[in-house]
């Protein structure tokens, strides 16, 4: 405790970060130290596991020492320690589980188990506001596109998830296809800027009716028959020399429009589904959390649904959108304070369903 | 060699249904085919005919690498996608494991190598049209 303010330090290591931040009463950030490894991946196409969770141990206890020196906090005045338990890699799981019991146990204070989208659902309070509720949740990143009804920051409620590929999935693997390099969202938000998103009309997996799920893998293959062309059949406009399919054959100029072409048909369908829960539970903010909530075009599409919804809109900066510790310190804290802790024997999930 | 062709999602979901009455507890299932082929489309099926109830329980796992479904037999659904080695990573996973007690469907699993147990089902899916595909079980001793 520092001047009365509950201090939690918050480890994550769910994924590509190593991350650990302090965080007081729950809002204010103390420190926010992050190592990613996406450079390591990018030489590979992705996330290589057994490579993820070897850095993350040589990474964590960097990482937490820089928590606490960027903070200027010393361990006996810090109240909890927090920890993404749920969902993402085992073994890079483990790695943030083992560091957190060790350092809750040495210190002698209560341990948090924290489920990582909850904690993206959170993200937006932090050096901010409290949120005001109900709000309707979006959290999208590689392995998550969950809409959340959210009663408070510890009462959420599954609205929809995707019944396929994730949002950021798609975004890779069309990366992927248009060979422009992983990881595939930021390169595509950034060749989308100057492009012309109607360029060509890719599906818009809606589902049935008034469904919250989503449904990304149509179009990822609707991008494939594009660039590669439909087999056995013959294309009706070939943007390429007769004949011929395949990415080499588009210029840099189309491919960016093709790039562009599909994130709006992702915004779009994220932006219809978010407009659909917002109504259906009465929000009064939306929320956006996960590391897709970082692309430019879905936050210009989702301040316009705000506005027309007369709903006030959360928009995490950057770096509490993409994986850190503080949404995880800053989550804990309404667990802390309702006396939902864990004990040593807190176990890492890899998947959680529902 | 068998071949079998669909011509829609849901000719896809129910040939997924009938063979999975081929497999059971400590059966591996190894799927080939390109991005967009109907990898996770097939297994969903496989799954519902290996008795899971909730269809939408079945999802990608390019991120998480494994997911498990509660069927009449456990299903266990990995995906290789993302894994540079991935032989030695299916150890880690705990492929032997599962198949202890369930049936092991793995997604780009061209990229184990030789790591697969053997004897092992094999499925390569070949993209025919645009909502057509081919799937070839084969038996791999």
């Amino acid at each position: 405790m520092i001047d009365g303010e509950t201090i939690l330090l918050g480890v994550e290591t769910s994924c590509d970060e190593t991350a650990c931040a302090l965080v007081a009463d729950g809002r204010r950030v103390l420190s926010n130290a992050v190592a990613t490894q996406i450079d390591l991946h990018a030489r590979f196409g992705g996330v290589v596991p057994e490579i993820a969770s070897r850095a993350h141990i040589e990474a964590i206890n960097t990482v937490i020492d820089k928590a606490l020196s960027d903070a200027a906090v010393r361990p006996e005045q810090i109240s909890a320690v927090a920890v993404t338990r749920e969902p993402g890699l085992i073994g890079s799981l483990l790695v943030g589980v083992m560091a957190a019991k060790t350092l809750a146990w040495t210190w002698r204070v209560p341990l948090v188990g924290v489920n990582h989208v909850y904690a993206h659902a959170y993200a937006a309070a932090l050096d901010a506001e409290p949120i005001e509720y109900p709000a309707a949740a979006l959290i999208c990143s590689g392995g998550h596109t969950a809409l959340y009804r959210c009663g408070g920051p510890l009462d959420l409620e599954l609205l929809g998830t995707t019944i396929d590929d994730a949002a950021g999935e798609a975004f890779d693997k069309v990366a992927s296809i248009l060979r422009l390099g992983y990881p595939g969202g930021p390169v595509i938000d950034r060749l989308s800027r100057d492009a012309n998103p109607q360029a060509v009309h890719f599906p818009r997996t809606l589902l049935a009716g008034q469904s919250l799920d989503f449904s990304f893998s149509g179009l990822k293959t609707a991008v494939l028959y594009h660039v590669n062309g439909v087999p056995g059949t013959v294309r009706r406009r070939s943007p390429a020399p007769a004949g011929k399919t395949g990415i080499e054959n588009f210029s840099e100029r189309e491919i960016a429009d093709i790039a562009a072409s599909f994130q709006q048909a992702v915004v779009d369908v994220l932006t219809i589904k978010l407009r659909r829960a917002a109504r259906k539970i009465g929000a009064r903010t939306l929320v956006l959390g996960g590391g897709v909530a970082a692309n430019s075009a879905l936050r210009t599409s989702v301040a316009a649904l705000a506005e027309k919804l007369g709903c006030t809109l959360r928009l995490p900066p950057m770096r509490f959108c993409l994986d850190n510790g503080a949404m995880v310190a800053g989550l804990a804290y309404h667990s802390l304070r309702v006396g939902q802790v864990s004990d040593l024997a807190l176990e890492a999930r890899a998947t959680v369903r529902r | 060699m068998e071949t079998f062709e669909t011509h829609s999602l849901t000719e896809t979901y129910a040939l997924g249904r009938e063979l999975a009455g081929r497999f059971g507890a400590g059966d591996c299932v190894a799927l080939v085919g390109a991005l967009g082929a109907g990898k996770t489309a097939l297994v969903r099926g496989v799954a519902l005919g290996l008795g899971l109830r909730d269809e939408r329980m079945v999802s990608s796992p390019t991120f998480v690498l494994a997911q498990e479904y509660p069927a009449d037999v456990p299903v266990y659904h990995l995906d290789l996608y993302r894994l540079a080695d991935a032989p030695t990573e299916l150890e880690t996973l705990g492929l032997d494991e599962m198949l202890s007690d369930g049936v092991a469907l793995v997604e780009w699993a061209d990229r184990a190598g030789a790591a697969l147990p053997r004897p092992h089902w094999r499925i390569d899916i070949e993209i025919t049209g645009r909502r057509s595909r081919r799937f070839r079980l084969s038996r791999v001793d």
